[in-house]
């Protein structure tokens, strides 16, 4: 299935979570922030929030600004 | 030595700080530099932005909350860079979510490129849908007093009306406007954007502003450490000042030493 994470479409297996997305994106154990089609989805829910065909997803992180 | 100054806390959102300079964390060269003249800046309260994630990021790749950790700064996420009032509210629940329900958040929504004037009716959207969501805002705003009295009468925690356009570094460009909203409002009213030097910092605080948030002017000094460290002092002596209260300004002079017993 096709989904959009920041900005960029990616192909990925069906079912995929949103801790394993994080783990694709070697970033688990950082401070970020997910958003699926606009909604938070939970730090604590990564392990069980699996991924629909067209999401559109968001990770977030902290960087310097004013 | 015996405390001179009688000054009570900065409280923001209920919490206590002593410290009335606020920074921001962005322009500098790497977070080293970030943490050592935040450290010099002595503040409390420090910005950042909420941005996206490298994909196949390194995992070793520096963390800007590593420099500046949650455990020993109030980190201030803003909405930097959003132009809608739907952008800015997202841009704060993912904080909150990245912040472990973090409510304290600098709102931010720009209308111009050139100026980075704030759009104050997305503002004012963007106040009410985040106060709303108990989310306590702090608001970055014109130097207008009508509409800081309306971002406090909604319940923002702080009001921020700005001295000069962001980065810009040209110092309070309109005092009297400044103190009307200082001597208006109930709630904290900080200074935020468009101080360029110590003086800038001081000359606001003497104002009576309740603090400063500033980034550029020390980030973009050549030296952003020996600036940080100046501009805590320039808050701490602005401050003082304004609690000390000036003297009246008079047209002409007034001699400091005694006419009488002159013997010439």
């Amino acid at each position: 299935m096709q989904i959009i994470v920041n900005g960029e479409q990616r192909e990925v297996v069906n079912g995929l979570t949103a801790a394993q997305l994080v783990e694709d994106m070697q970033i688990s154990g950082q401070r970020i922030a997910m958003e699926v089609n606009l909604e938070i989805v939970p730090r604590s829910t990564y392990a069980e929030h699996t991924f629909k065909d067209g999401d559109k997803i968001e990770v977030v992180h902290a960087v310097g600004g004013g | 030595m015996t405390e001179i100054v009688q000054d009570t806390p900065l409280v923001i959102a209920g919490k206590e700080y002593t410290s009335r300079l606020l920074v921001g964390s962005g322009k500098y060269k790497d977070n080293e530099e970030t943490r050592l003249a935040t450290e010099a800046s002595g503040a409390e309260i420090i910005t950042v932005a909420v941005r996206r994630s490298n994909i196949g990021q390194k995992p070793g790749e520096p963390n800007l909350l590593d420099a500046v950790p949650p455990e020993k700064y109030t980190i201030l996420p803003n909405t930097a860079g959003c132009y809608t009032a739907e952008d800015a509210v997202r841009t704060c629940r993912l904080a909150r979510e990245l912040l472990d329900g973090h409510k304290l958040v600098k709102l931010e929504v720009l209308a111009d490129e050139k100026t980075l004037f704030p759009d104050v009716l997305q503002t004012l959207k963007a106040a009410e849908l985040l106060i709303k969501e108990d989310f306590d805002v702090m608001v970055y705003t014109t130097d207008d007093l009508v509409i800081a009295k309306e971002l406090e009468a909604m319940g923002c925690a702080a009001v921020m009306p700005l001295a000069a356009p962001i980065g810009s570094g040209l110092g309070v460009q309109n005092p009297n406007n400044i103190r009307f909203i200082i001597e208006e409002l109930k709630v904290p009213v900080l200074v935020d954007a468009g101080v360029g030097t110590a003086s800038d910092a001081a000359f606001a605080m003497e104002l009576g502003c309740d603090g400063v948030l500033m980034n550029s002017a020390i980030a973009g000094a050549k030296n952003p450490i020996l600036m940080a460290s100046a501009m805590n002092k320039a808050i701490q002596a602005g401050r003082e000042a304004f609690l000390a209260g000036r003297m009246p300004r008079k047209r002409f002079a007034s001699a400091s030493s005694p006419l009488d017993g002159t013997f010439f």
